[in-house]
C-alpha cells in the first residue's frame, strides 16, 4: 500500500525542483473542463498531458491547467497552448494519442500540429 | 455521460466555481444500490436558483444559454429508478453563517440503465490538479470496507499545498486509490 512516508519522500527529493520551478513557466496548456469538455473526453487528454509533459521532463517549466466553456462546445476537448514564441494556439478534438504529438512535436519541438488546429477543422 | 465518475467530476466543478474551500465527495455503495453525494462550502444556490437548475436552460456560464451538467445527472438516476435531490443554502439565507451546497444522486446498480462508475481515480487526480487550493475528502463505502483519501492530510506531510499538483504527487494519489480499489476486488466498469 502507499505510505505517506513514501509522499514524504517524494516532498524531499522535489524541494530543490519547487526552488526552481518559480518564475520558469514559460508555456501553457490550458484543457477545458466543463460539462462540454468533460462529456466529450477531456479528462483522459488532461492527464495524458501532465504525464506527457512530465516523461518529457519538461515539468519545470510547462503548466498543466484546467479552464471553464471555451464556448465551442462541438469541437470538444479543446487545448489552448500559449508559448513564449508563438500566440495562442488552439488544438481541437483532441485525444490522449493526439497528446503525445502535440507534446513532442509542439511543446518539445516548437513545430505547431497543424493538423490538429482549430483552423483546419 | 459514459461513466459515473465523469458525471462526478463534472458536479464537483461546479463546487469549485462556486468558490468552496471544502469538498466532500461520498459513495456508499452495496449490492443494488450506488448513492454519491458532493458536499461543498461554496456559495450556494438561490431558492429561485434551485427551483431551475435542473431545467437544461438554466446555467451560470456565460458562452452559452444552457447547461447540461444537473440535467444530465438527474436523467442518469432517474433512468436507473433513483433520484436526484439538491439542497443548498446561501448565505443571506443561512442563521448560523454556514453556506454551500449538497448534491445527492442515488442509482439503481440492477438496472440495466446503471452506468459504471468508471475511472474514479482519475475523477479525483483531475480535480486535485486543477485546484489544489482546495481541501478533498474521498471516502468510497463498499459494504463493509471503505477507500479513503483526504488531500489535508497529504498537505501536511508535503507542507506546501501547490506540491499536490506535481506530477510525482498526483500519481502517488493515484496508485494510492488503485491499490486500495485493488486490494478489494472493486470492479469499475
Amino acid at each position: 500500500m502507499k505510505s505517506l512516508a513514501e509522499l514524504a519522500a517524494i516532498r524531499d527529493k522535489m524541494k530543490d525542483k519547487v526552488a526552481l520551478r518559480e518564475g520558469v513557466n514559460t508555456t501553457r496548456i490550458v484543457v477545458g473542463m466543463a460539462t462540454c469538455g468533460i462529456a466529450a473526453g477531456a479528462r483522459p487528454v488532461l492527464n495524458a498531458f501532465v504525464e506527457a509533459v512530465n516523461e518529457a521532463g519538461l515539468a519545470e517549466n510547462v503548466t498543466v491547467t484546467q479552464t471553464g466553456c471555451i464556448g465551442l462546445c462541438q469541437y470538444e476537448p479543446i487545448v489552448e497552448i500559449y508559448t513564449p514564441k508563438s500566440e495562442k494556439v488552439t488544438y481541437v478534438k483532441m485525444t490522449p494519442d493526439k497528446v503525445k504529438k502535440v507534446v513532442e512535436e509542439h511543446i518539445k519541438g516548437g513545430n505547431i500540429v497543424t493538423e490538429y488546429t482549430i483552423g483546419n477543422e | 455521460m459514459r461513466e459515473l465518475s465523469l458525471n462526478i467530476l463534472d458536479i464537483s466543478m461546479n463546487s469549485v466555481k462556486a468558490g468552496a474551500t471544502e469538498i466532500l465527495i461520498e459513495l456508499i455503495e452495496n449490492e443494488t444500490d450506488l448513492v454519491f453525494k458532493i458536499v461543498d462550502n461554496g456559495k450556494g444556490m438561490t431558492k429561485e436558483f434551485q427551483k431551475t437548475v435542473t431545467d437544461p436552460f438554466t446555467t451560470s456560464r456565460k458562452t452559452r444559454k444552457v447547461g447540461l451538467g444537473l440535467p444530465f445527472l438527474k436523467l442518469a438516476a432517474e433512468q436507473t429508478g433513483g433520484s436526484l435531490t439538491i439542497s443548498s443554502k446561501t448565505k443571506d439565507e443561512s442563521t448560523d453563517g454556514s453556506h454551500g451546497t449538497e448534491v445527492v444522486a442515488s442509482f439503481k446498480k440492477t438496472s440495466i440503465d446503471f452506468t459504471p462508475l468508471g475511472d474514479i481515480t482519475s475523477t479525483i487526480v483531475t480535480l486535485v490538479q486543477g485546484s489544489p487550493e482546495i481541501d478533498f475528502v474521498y471516502h468510497h463505502k463498499v459494504g463493509e470496507t471503505s477507500i479513503k483519501l483526504d488531500t489535508k492530510e497529504l498537505v501536511e506531510v508535503l507542507g506546501d499545498r501547490s506540491m499536490l499538483t506535481a506530477p510525482e504527487v498526483l500519481m502517488w494519489i493515484s496508485e494510492s486509490l488503485n491499490e486500495q480499489y485493488d486490494s478489494i476486488g472493486y470492479i469499475k466498469y
